[in-house]
């Protein structure tokens, strides 16, 4: 019954998000503010992990390649598949539910706490708009997000096997440009939104419904980077299926 | 002059709100009175608009907010002005562009313009020089006293208080009931003040409603207090040895 009633009111919190609007110069600034918050404040997190899961990847492939006659370019073949497909959009919104997600939810649940979130209400502003639209439309940045890692983890798995000695240059180069379908990018670009939408919706429920004090919102924080990685692994599964299969 | 008819509140089967029935003059601070539990908050929340009343209906003028639309709710709110318990000041805003939010909000003013409104009410409330600072960085009294400066900065026709002196010493929490009163006067507008403040009912209770368990026990002035004889205004009021005394001299010189 609970779960019935946590899904309604998640859907019950979108119809207000495109509900009345706030005045456009009040929310662009707040959209940049996002914008600054949510993507530019995760660069670094998104930069560090993405090389590193990349030459991981590169790594773990050459080491399992144990047959003489499967070339070297393989490394950058398997690298960039994994990382493409599944290691950027996927991996790195799990990591991104634990950053942004927590921090959607423990700003908008101090905002609860505080009465902020009332003292919106009362001056007839819609809340649900004013702070869960502009982080919609701030993720909407997301794909970039994940383009950048996706060219990160390929170079980071560049590195490792170039001067890790694992591969030559040109292998690895030719490798990243081998059977190259365009549709996987689209496939990987469209879970991406999805996972955006995820990551700015659920966070801001969790925040936006929550009751209690300051144990509460360190509560809400983790239930919205559980619920946040659970959708994000489902929807990534249903959409594999709908979209690859 | 907001008026309440028969306004009952429930949260599962639990009945917070009993059938209440008062009014809020104009010109005047009104206070809702009540031990903590007896549904003060959840009254001042329905007047406000927050909780929906199951029955009941409270009118704004001559127009119930139950019978308003959208449109007509937000056009209401935008002549409320609110002081919260903790301030509810927003914590990523200096105080400058706290008290300017409901002119960015609800005005086409210029920043210039928007700027002199904000500085005149900040001096009405004592605080000056304090613009650029955050929330975090000044007392909770002056806190309150911001809050009060962004509840009156776009001219509201309602201001409603909830609990506006807690947490502050007794020369501070005299101080925001002056205010509150003054503004009151000054403004002409209708403001409803809850507390269980026995110190605010003596400053400024120009009406008094007192609830008990949900339900509306007494109403009357800060100088009936002295004089009525209710059991529970009496149970209420005069918990302290000090208030006992000092209805027996009131009721001497009465």
């Amino acid at each position: 019954m609970k779960y019935l009633h946590d899904i309604g009111s998640y859907f019950i919190m979108l119809k207000k998000v495109f509900g009345s609007y706030t005045k456009p110069s009040v929310m662009r600034k707040l959209i940049f503010q996002e914008i600054d918050d949510l993507i530019i404040g995760s660069m670094g997190i998104v930069t560090f992990v993405s090389l590193f899961v990349g030459a991981v990847v590169s790594i773990q492939t050459a080491l399992n390649m144990d047959n003489p006659l499967i070339p070297k370019s393989l490394i950058g073949f398997a690298t960039r598949q994994s990382v493409i497909l599944e290691f950027a959009p996927t991996f790195i919104s799990i990591i991104m539910a634990g950053k942004v997600g927590s921090f959607i939810t423990s700003s908008i649940g101090s905002m609860r706490v505080t009465e902020q979130i009332d003292a919106l209400e009362v001056m007839g502003i819609n809340a649900q708009n004013y702070l869960v639209f502009p982080k919609i439309i701030a993720l909407l940045l997301y794909p970039f997000v994940i383009a950048i890692s996706m060219f990160l983890g390929v170079f980071g798995g560049y590195l490792a096997a170039v001067y890790g000695g694992f591969s030559s240059s040109e292998a690895y180069i030719q490798g990243i440009q081998d059977d190259f379908v365009p549709y996987h990018l689209f496939y990987a670009f469209f879970k991406t939104f999805i996972f955006a939408f995820i990551l700015a919706t659920v966070p801001s429920w969790q925040g936006f419904y929550m009751r209690g004090g300051a144990l509460e919102v360190g509560k809400a924080s983790t239930n919205s980077f559980v619920w946040t990685s659970i959708l994000i692994i489902a929807a990534n599964y249903i959409l594999t299926q709908l979209l690859l299969s | 002059m907001i008026k309440v008819e028969d306004v009952h509140k429930r949260f599962g089967e639990e009945e917070i709100l009993k059938g209440l029935s008062t009014s809020f003059d104009q010109g005047k601070t009104n206070l809702i009175l009540g031990q903590s539990g007896s549904g003060k908050t959840v009254f001042l929340k329905c007047l406000i608009g927050l909780f929906t009343p199951e029955e009941g209906r409270i009118y704004y003028g001559d127009q119930a907010i139950q019978d308003m639309n959208d449109d007509e709710k937000r056009n209401l709110r935008e002549q409320m002005g609110m002081l919260f318990q903790g301030g509810a000041l927003f914590d990523s805003m200096n105080i400058e562009e706290n008290v300017m939010f409901p002119l960015r909000m609800f005005t086409k003013q210029k920043k210039a313009q928007m700027l002199e409104r904000v500085n005149e009410v900040l001096k009405r409330v004592n605080l000056e020089n304090v613009n650029k600072k955050f929330p975090s960085e000044i007392s909770g009294g002056m806190q309150k006293r911001v809050s009060i400066a962004r509840a009156i900065v776009n001219r509201p026709k309602y201001l409603f208080c909830d609990e506006p002196n807690s947490g502050l010493d007794p020369k501070t929490a005299t101080l925001i009931d002056n205010l509150i009163q003054e503004i009151t006067h000054e403004y002409n507008i209708t403001t409803v003040v809850v507390t269980h403040d026995m110190n605010s009912v003596m400053e400024i209770g120009e009406k008094i409603v007192l609830l008990k368990k949900g339900r509306l026990v007494w109403e009357g002035t800060k100088e009936d207090v002295f004089l009525t004889d209710n059991e529970d205004v009496v149970d209420f009021v005069y918990s302290s040895d000090l208030f006992k005394k000092i209805r027996e001299v009131q009721r001497k010189e009465a």
